[in-house]
């Protein structure tokens, strides 16, 4: 009975990611009909904030940190993208030795190196701790690089950095807001696609057994610290593959993108959508923008709503969205939940 | 032959508390070596402290040779020392087979691989299976252990110890809570244990000790007050004074 429920619990789930797929390709036909152009960048930016979410979700939901630091990750994403680009206008190379560049090809992947170098340095001190000291320290040093950028007067300060082109990228015309969609869409699935496997890799086991029994994991002889830190390592390299993107959709790079409450905000996502779900984040990060987007429209005390909204997920659903899908699901095709 | 664990002279203080005094032990190839003792002896500090969760005050703990008194438990459980929880500490959200290829996985390495699939680790499920052939547990392979009975979680406990391959076991209460029918379930499972590798057992059940141990340490008020053949610790009255009050005849 149970391998049957299985069976029947993949093939749905196969059904509705080609579901997805068909309505995410199909995405800019239905906005030109409906919403318009703000709706597509709604859905763009929905795309981009998940894989943030989606990467913080992996180090809270499945490896158990609690990391309210996470926009530190995402902002320098974005700055790596807003640098190289002022440097490559300036033709001046930054720091005295790195040519600037506005090539997508070679922003994104040094955007996830130094977003992953960040989250060493980050986790390799941060994770000495546990509990509500881990909340603080990766909080002070999201607020320590915030800071950083803020006095970076050479690079617009509080301003932050005005990135004039997006990128290039194989010679498609970014400046198309088509073309620049289906490009942050085929990233977003590169990125899914690689999550998907991180979880059921050997890696994701072990840390989804750190999760959920520490003391146990060490006495099967998994050191605990070398783990997490490789999974905080890889969660800031998603989030700054995040920030690189945001910085070529925005076309700008500034320190509100590593502010606290940017990193508050993926966490309200993760926690709307469901914790340690996979596709949770994603419904947490469209949940969140689309209400944010409404009720900003009907009224200036947005986030009043937002949280009375977020208190009644959080404590009527048990595991978010996702949950709350999930038995909506099972109600409908089993008569039960 | 020279001991697999050796333990000399440990000491560790809670405060005023001298919770583990001086304590000597050995346990050699092929023994088991029972640690007996009243509630409050110390049973489990000094358990703690020879798996790494306990840093001791003085003294030193060596594992076939190595002195290991300031190794984590990682490291410990590297150099081959497998134990089993007094209270079940297992995966809670994960099933009776997954527990077992973790421990398994653990054993075989390469866990910081990212690309590959926990799912087409053949060895691990083929091997999970294996330990699992034979046992109760079999038909409950695919019950996540937050469904399984207390008995069932202490038997997985020592499957999962099992799985790892250690050169000692050391074994904490394996009998608490479980049942008569149970209780000699374990023993007749240890007894086959103890014939591939030595073991350390801590335990209140006096039958079970008297049946699988070859050597019996007794430990009041963190100090071993004797060591010796099951007959010599039965015929002890030191043993019988303080372990018992006095009351009863031993067993």
């Amino acid at each position: 009975m149970s391998t049957q429920s299985q069976e029947f619990k993949s093939l749905g789930l196969k059904v509705a990611v080609a579901l997805a797929i068909v309505v995410l390709l199909a995405v800019p036909f239905i906005t030109d009909i409906v919403g318009g152009n703000s709706a597509l960048s709604l859905i763009t930016r929905i795309l981009i904030y998940s894989i943030a979410a989606a990467s913080l979700n992996f180090v809270l939901g499945y490896g158990g940190m609690i990391s309210l630091g996470h926009a530190a990750f995402f902002g320098i994403g974005g700055y790596v993208v807003g640098l190289l680009f002022v440097h490559y206008t300036d033709e001046t190379p930054l720091m005295g030795v790195i040519p600037g560049t506005n090539q997508l090809l070679i922003t994104i992947p040094a955007a996830i190196a130094v977003s992953g170098l960040l989250a060493l340095i980050i986790g390799a001190l941060s994770l000495r701790t546990g509990g509500v000291q881990f909340i603080m320290i990766t909080l002070a040093f999201a607020q320590m690089i915030f800071f950083f950028f803020v006095s970076l007067k050479a690079y617009g300060g509080e301003d932050g950095i005005i990135v004039r082109r997006t990128n290039e990228f194989l010679g498609l015309n970014m400046r198309d807001r088509l073309t620049l969609y289906y490009v942050i869409l085929g990233f977003w699935a590169v990125f899914m696609l690689a999550l998907w496997r991180l979880i059921r890799s050997s890696f994701g086991t072990v840390l989804r057994g750190m999760k959920q029994n520490e003391r146990r994991m060490a006495a099967l002889g998994f050191a605990p610290y070398r783990y997490k830190l490789y999974a905080f390592v890889l969660s800031g390299m998603g989030c700054g593959l995040a920030g690189a993107l945001m910085a070529n959709f925005l076309r700008f790079a500034s320190p509100d993108m590593l502010h606290w409450t940017k990193s508050a905000a993926l966490m309200t996502m993760v926690i709307l959508g469901g914790v340690g779900s996979f596709f949770g984040p994603l419904l947490g990060t469209a949940a969140y923008l689309v209400l944010e987007t409404e009720l900003a429209a009907l009224t200036e005390y947005w986030q009043f709503w937002l949280g009375l909204i977020l208190m009644a997920v959080v404590l009527g659903t048990r595991g978010g969205l996702n949950a709350l899908i999930a038995r909506g699901v099972a109600l409908i095709f089993r008569g039960r939940a | 032959m020279s001991a697999v664990l050796e333990v000399k002279g440990l000491v560790k203080r809670f405060g005023g508390l001298t919770a583990t005094d001086h304590v000597t032990l050995e346990v050699r190839p092929g023994e088991v070596h029972a640690l007996i003792g009243p509630n409050g002896a110390g049973k489990s500090t000094l358990i703690n402290q020879l798996c790494g969760e306990l840093v001791p005050d003085e003294g030193a703990v060596f594992l076939g040779g190595t002195e290991v008194t300031g190794m984590d438990v990682p490291a410990r459980v590297a150099l081959g020392l497998g134990r089993t929880f007094q209270i079940t500490n297992l995966l809670n959200d994960m099933t009776v087979r997954e527990n077992i290829a973790m421990a398994v996985q653990a054993r075989e390495g390469h866990n910081f691989r990212i690309w590959d699939a926990v799912a087409r680790r053949r060895s691990l499920w083929s091997e999970a299976d294996g330990l699992l052939a034979g046992t109760p547990l079999q038909n409950r392979a695919h019950i996540p252990v937050a469904g399984l009975s207390h008995g069932e979680k202490k038997q997985l406990e020592l499957l999962v110890a099992l799985a790892r391959k250690p050169r000692i076991l050391l074994l904490d209460e394996p009998m608490a809570g479980l049942g008569h029918a149970e209780s000699q379930e374990m023993v007749d499972r240890l007894r086959e244990v103890a014939q591939t590798m030595p073991m350390l057992l801590v335990e209140h059940d006096m039958d079970a000790v008297f049946a699988l141990a070859t050597r019996i340490s007794v430990l009041v008020y963190g100090r071993i007050i004797a060591t010796g053949t099951v007959d010599e610790i039965r015929a002890n009255p030191e043993v019988r004074e303080a372990y018992l009050g006095a009351e009863d005849e031993l067993c």
